[in-house]
């Protein structure tokens, strides 16, 4: 990543394409993500390219947003929750180099939204794509490793063993504790995994208005979900699926009913509980709302901004 | 020898409802280039039946076993089944999905070793359950007692439902795998050496255990095995093989006791010197 920060010449620029992949390359996965989008939840097998990170960073996101963005496309990268993580902050100025496109961390300011957990707080809508990092597609991987037969097992409709899974989840914890990468059913048809977002997120894919698409680099593979597709939680009649619940308010900013996640203060045992999505807090706390650890102290975090990053 | 006077069932042995054969081998034959699989075999097998299919190792019993329960393709010859609802299909031609559909839920196969037939990295109440969530059963409580109940029926203790199956004696892993495959009730079940690997005096409970389940359960059996006394203990008829062909057929003690074949007379008496 170091050759493409801040001292890069505008002549090495130019030996690169738009976005980075070649037209040809780009036209490749983009065949893919149509058939993807045709054949919701379906993963379809594309060649994927070596690029400048490594597997893990999320190369089968950023082959995805590559061979979608456009010159006018307002991009926001973010993980976990967060926009200022080395590999958000990494891939948002490759899109800036490469690309020359507008980054922003305002969800909804964004046109393309690339994502490695989180699904974004604030509801998504009609014209923006969120694109999926994806480690590990095969939802079936996990009990039967011979890829022949989990693809036979999609194609014949045979997803016993996704209950398997669950099953073994109650059997062992008593109620089913996955709560990463749980499983979904796309459209009444295939199984798919949502890796790695949080369960508490699965309920915002379910007729979303948003397109999504999800990429495997090192798997090589491509799935989506249409705009309005129904996605529901795979689960037994007696162990019906639930979202997490935290049983206090954002300390920041007062938001109840989001995604919480967990900070340690101090050595003596201290922790609060703060949105993972650092936008949608801040936005938050930007309008006057705030939580127990600020008092009435409103406004403290830094605003969102849009921003042609500097070349 | 005549084998079509000896394959038959004798017509007094055959309850009304189940005049007509569950399954059909004709002219089944598997060959590897130029080496014979097995050839020629044809038997029809009745509901409720016992098949016991000896030989000595080589002797194409194994490949046969594999045809007729569709996990190999034949060369040629057909293999019918008479399906729940009285129609007859031939497996071969059935598509893909209704054949799988049909191996577990009214067919089991059991492997001679369990490995080969379990999950061992789930537990026991899951490895019972599968096939009741592969056919749609939704109900984790209903599931888990289903197990039980199977678990029961094999002697496994309720206790054992959440183990592993690592943490299980051979025996019991064997047991544990016949459970898994009858809780869907199937008609037919196929055994590939279901008592091998097991110390005899496990081997002997684990027939008895068999034997009152396939009396109770009506279950027709096609077992594949080595030895002559789990063929006496376990089938009501008997086919001989050597060298992928059928050289002789019948009902078991006739072939045990009186063997027409000089190969079957130099088997039924290398067993009695045992
Ligand atoms: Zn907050």
């Amino acid at each position: 990543m170091n050759a493409l920060t801040q001292d890069t010449s505008s002549q090495n620029l130019a030996s690169y394409n738009f976005a980075y992949l070649d037209e040809q390359t780009k036209r490749m996965i983009r065949r893919a993500i149509l058939k993807g989008i045709a054949i919701p939840g379906y993963q379809v097998p594309f060649a994927s390219r070596e690029m400048p990170m490594p597997y893990g960073w999320g190369t089968g996101g950023v082959q995805v947003t590559a061979a979608i963005i456009g010159r006018d496309d307002v991009l926001k990268v973010i993980d976990q929750g967060a926009d200022d993580t080395t590999n958000a902050v990494s891939i948002r100025a490759f899109f800036a180099k490469t690309a020359g496109v507008v980054t922003t961390t305002a969800t909804p300011d964004a046109t393309i939204i690339q994502t490695r957990h989180r699904i974004p707080e604030t509801p998504l809508t009609e014209g923006q794509v969120l694109v999926y990092q994806v480690p590990i597609p095969e939802p079936l991987r996990f009990l039967e490793p011979r890829e022949t037969e989990t693809r036979k097992m999609h194609a014949l409709e045979e997803y016993g063993l996704m209950h398997v899974k669950l099953y073994e989840d109650i059997a062992r914890n008593g109620h089913i504790a996955t709560t990463y990468a749980y499983p979904v059913k796309v459209e009444g048809r295939y199984v798919m995994d949502p890796s790695p977002t949080p369960k508490f997120d699965n309920p915002k894919m379910h007729r979303s208005e948003t397109l999504q698409l999800f990429g495997a680099g090192r798997e090589k593979r491509i799935y989506a979900i249409p705009p309005h597709t129904e996605v529901v939680s795979l689960d037994f009649e007696d162990h019906p699926f639930e979202i997490q619940h935290f049983d206090q308010p954002c300390a920041m900013c007062g938001a109840e009913q989001v995604y919480l996640d967990e900070v340690v203060l101090d050595d003596k045992g201290g922790r609060m509980f703060v949105c993972s999505d650092t936008h949608y807090c801040e936005s938050r706390r930007a309008d006057g709302h705030c939580g127990a650890l600020l008092g009435d102290e409103p406004g403290l975090g830094a605003e969102a901004n849009t921003r042609k990053e500097a070349m | 020898m005549s084998l079509s006077e000896t394959l038959d069932a004798p017509a007094d042995e055959i309850a009304p409802a189940a005049s007509k054969p569950l399954l059909s081998v004709n002219q089944l034959t598997r060959v590897y280039g130029s080496r014979i699989g097995c050839a020629d075999v044809s038997f029809d097998l009745w509901p409720g039946e016992v098949l016991a299919i000896v030989g000595e190792s080589g002797s194409g019993k194994t490949t046969l076993l594999n045809c007729i329960s569709s996990r190999m393709t034949p060369t040629c010859g057909t293999v019918h089944y008479r399906m729940r609802d009285g129609a007859s299909a031939d497996i071969y031609k059935m598509a893909e999905a209704e054949r799988r559909y049909l191996m577990r839920t009214d067919w089991g196969f059991v492997h001679q070793n369990p490995i080969d037939g379990l999950r061992m990295t789930v537990s026991a109440g899951a490895n019972v359950g599968e096939r009741l969530m592969a056919v749609g059963n939704r109900h984790y409580g209903n599931i888990r007692n289903t197990a039980i109940e199977w678990l029961s029926r094999v002697e496994i203790g309720e206790d054992r439902v959440d183990d592993q199956p690592r943490t299980f004696s051979g025996g019991m892993r064997q047991r544990l795998q016949i459970a898994r495959n009858l809780v869907t009730e199937p008609r037919l079940v196929f055994m590939d050496e279901p008592t091998g690997g097991l110390d005899v005096s496990v081997q002997a409970r684990l027939l008895d255990l068999l034997r009152g389940l396939v009396s109770d359960l009506g279950l027709a059996v096609v077992v594949v095995t080595h030895d002559l006394a789990v063929a006496r203990l376990l089938s009501d008829r008997m086919i001989v093989m050597k060298e992928g062909r059928v050289i002789e057929a019948g009902l078991t003690d006739r072939v045990l006791d009186d063997p027409r074949a000089p190969y079957t007379q130099l088997l039924v008496s290398s067993i009695l010197q045992v």
